[in-house]
């Protein structure tokens, strides 16, 4: 027993080293002030800026839409397969892993073709600003993890118990998903929608080869030619942004789940 | 009657087995589907259609064989096989041994907590902030890099640089280490206790009980598991992007360079038909990967 321990102690002070360090790096990096010492300058940096804080607000209008359309096309679609197709879970699953690993640089080179060569108003309508065209397949990007969460959320929860109880009190279908289903997962929607929000903040591929330089990401690379300790600044604070959020998810989650624990006749397993 | 035990999973009030009921059951998968269909199918089928033609709108293999033949694309599907092979297997391999040290945890400690929803993050951030978290600490002037001269180490009187392609492999397994214990987690996971407790009543010890129960087991998670990484890698750019403004030669760079007319007018098809190599690539892990999982399955299936 003492020598599993020795492994495990080994292997995550290699992991607490590798992954710290880079942060712990930022920091520092991020406080240097220009004539040496140290100072927030960097972080207040973004308050004085016009660029970067329009950039800010259009990446952030981006991301809440994206979450919203997310949501909107995975809850129901999770449920309705819990549901009534319980065999194509496997399938979905499987499809769902496929944006993971197709290359954003071959779904923005197919979008450049179209936007360089076709016309018409929808078209024209899609790619009139950065939110109107990157906003689409920001959300494919980010439908792998939204439904990966939420049909880990659904797993969790006694769903078809629940429908049913909802239906025999005489709820439709949208109200059961609504006002039931939906606050019992809501920890994993909103690990989604965090999620989704770190991916708009990281993207710059599609929005780079498309020419919409107003976002965010874009924002912080261009800053960084210049004054490297505010792009470094504004990249930590958003990746620890998104973690905070997600770890304080994790928390009130599972609190709500070990109080659902205890009385062990309401858990079912869904097939 | 048979209809009821055709379909046992089907909610008593919606006999699922009526052909008419299924088929309006299965219009409200219809907005999904027809999301991918237009949103990602849509982009593939003109990466297709464009690699198969020529800038004026004739059909041609010339872009194909461009893509394939020219010395500078095949150095850049070397690096970025080679970027890629290296990074799925230091991840999978790390990744494995963080999952599994995770899991030895109390369920709900803070230690994991931690682990997974840092993982989370990491591995779906990618890109920019993790460019520029090794900037600070490799980069020239960085913390990581200074502790190491105090030490005696000089990174870059021996040539390294943060830029090169062993500093971009480095800035991957950042977010390949997260995404394997992501991956992996559910199949260490279904190692069941009590394999373990019969194993260890045969007389074996734990390295046995690894290299001849849990290993075999967990082989084709493991194996599908790092060609996730491995397509993970290769479709990756945003992190070259920031970190490298495309100076490695890497698939990625000669697409984006292609399409925005760096290296040549009218190259924009080759960038097209770079595309779909890649996408032939990425088809390829993958359905290795179903394969796997499908052999994965047999022991989950309880």
């Amino acid at each position: 027993m003492t020598r599993g321990r020795r492994w495990r102690v080994v292997v995550l002070a290699l992991a607490a080293l590798y992954f710290l360090v880079p942060l712990v790096a930022s920091a520092e990096f991020s406080l240097r002030a220009p004539g040496g010492g140290y100072g927030v300058a960097n972080y207040t940096r973004i308050a004085e800026d016009p660029v970067l804080l329009s950039a800010l607000f259009t990446s952030l209008r981006i991301a809440v839409l994206t979450a919203v359309i997310v949501l909107l096309l995975v809850v129901p679609t999770a449920v309705w397969v819990r549901l009534r197709f319980p065999s194509l879970a496997a399938v979905l699953e499987s499809a769902t892993i496929l944006p993971i690993v197709i290359p954003p640089v071959v779904m923005a080179a197919g979008i450049a073709f179209v936007q360089a060569n076709l016309g018409g108003p929808v078209f024209r309508a899609l790619f009139d600003s950065s939110t109107s065209a990157l906003t689409p397949f920001y959300v494919i990007l980010a439908l792998p993890f939204a439904y990966r969460a939420v049909d880990n959320g659904l797993a969790a929860i006694p769903l078809r118990t629940l429908v049913e109880a909802a239906r025999n009190l005489g709820a439709g279908m949208t109200t059961a998903l609504v006002r039931v289903i939906l606050p019992a997962i809501r920890s994993a929607v909103l690990g989604a929608a965090f999620l989704t929000l770190a991916l708009v903040l990281g993207e710059i591929v599609i929005a780079r080869i498309l020419l919409y330089t107003d976002t965010f990401p874009i924002a912080v690379v261009e800053t960084g030619r210049s004054a490297a300790g505010v792009s470094v600044a504004l990249s930590l604070a958003s990746l620890l942004l998104t973690w905070v959020l997600l770890l304080a998810v994790s928390f009130v989650g599972g609190r709500r789940r070990r109080s659902l624990r205890s009385r062990p006749s309401v858990r079912r397993r869904t097939p | 009657m048979s209809s009821l035990l055709d379909t046992p999973t089907a909610a008593p009030d919606a006999p699922a087995a009526r052909p008419e009921r299924r088929w309006r059951a299965a219009l409200g998968l219809l907005p999904f589907a027809l999301y991918f269909l237009v949103f990602l199918g849509g982009p593939l089928y003109f990466v297709i259609s464009g690699a198969f033609t020529d800038a004026d709108g004739r059909p041609t293999l010339g872009n194909l064989v461009a893509s394939l033949m020219s010395p500078q694309y095949l150095l850049a599907f070397r690096q970025s096989l080679l970027l890629s092979a290296v990074t799925a297997v230091i991840g999978a391999v790390f990744g494995t041994f963080l999952a599994q040290a995770v899991l030895t945890a109390r369920p709900r400690s803070p230690l994991r907590r931690t682990v997974s929803t840092a993982s989370g993050v990491l591995a779906y951030f990618g890109g920019v902030p993790l460019a520029f978290a090794f900037i600070a600490a490799l980069g020239q002037t960085g913390l990581a890099t200074a502790w190491l001269r105090s030490a005696g180490i000089d990174l870059y009187a021996s040539g390294f640089r943060i830029d090169s392609l062993t500093g971009l492999a480095l800035t991957y397994v950042y977010f390949q280490i997260p995404l394997m214990v992501i991956l992996i987690t559910p199949a260490l996971e279904g190692l069941l206790p009590q394999w373990r407790e019969a194993a260890e009543n045969l007389g074996a010890s734990a390295w046995s009980y690894w290299r001849l129960v849990a290993l075999p087991v967990l082989a084709p998670a493991f194996a599908g598991a790092t060609l996730v990484l491995f397509g993970n890698a290769f479709a990756a750019y945003a992190t070259a992007l920031a970190l490298t403004s495309g100076s490695i030669p890497l698939v990625p760079t000669a697409i984006a360079s292609a399409l925005s007319g760096n290296v040549l007018v009218g190259q924009a098809n080759v960038g097209l038909a770079l595309g779909l190599d890649m996408v032939v690539v990425i088809a390829i892990v993958m359905v290795a990967y179903l394969w796997l999982q499908r052999r994965a399955a047999r022991w989950s299936r309880r």
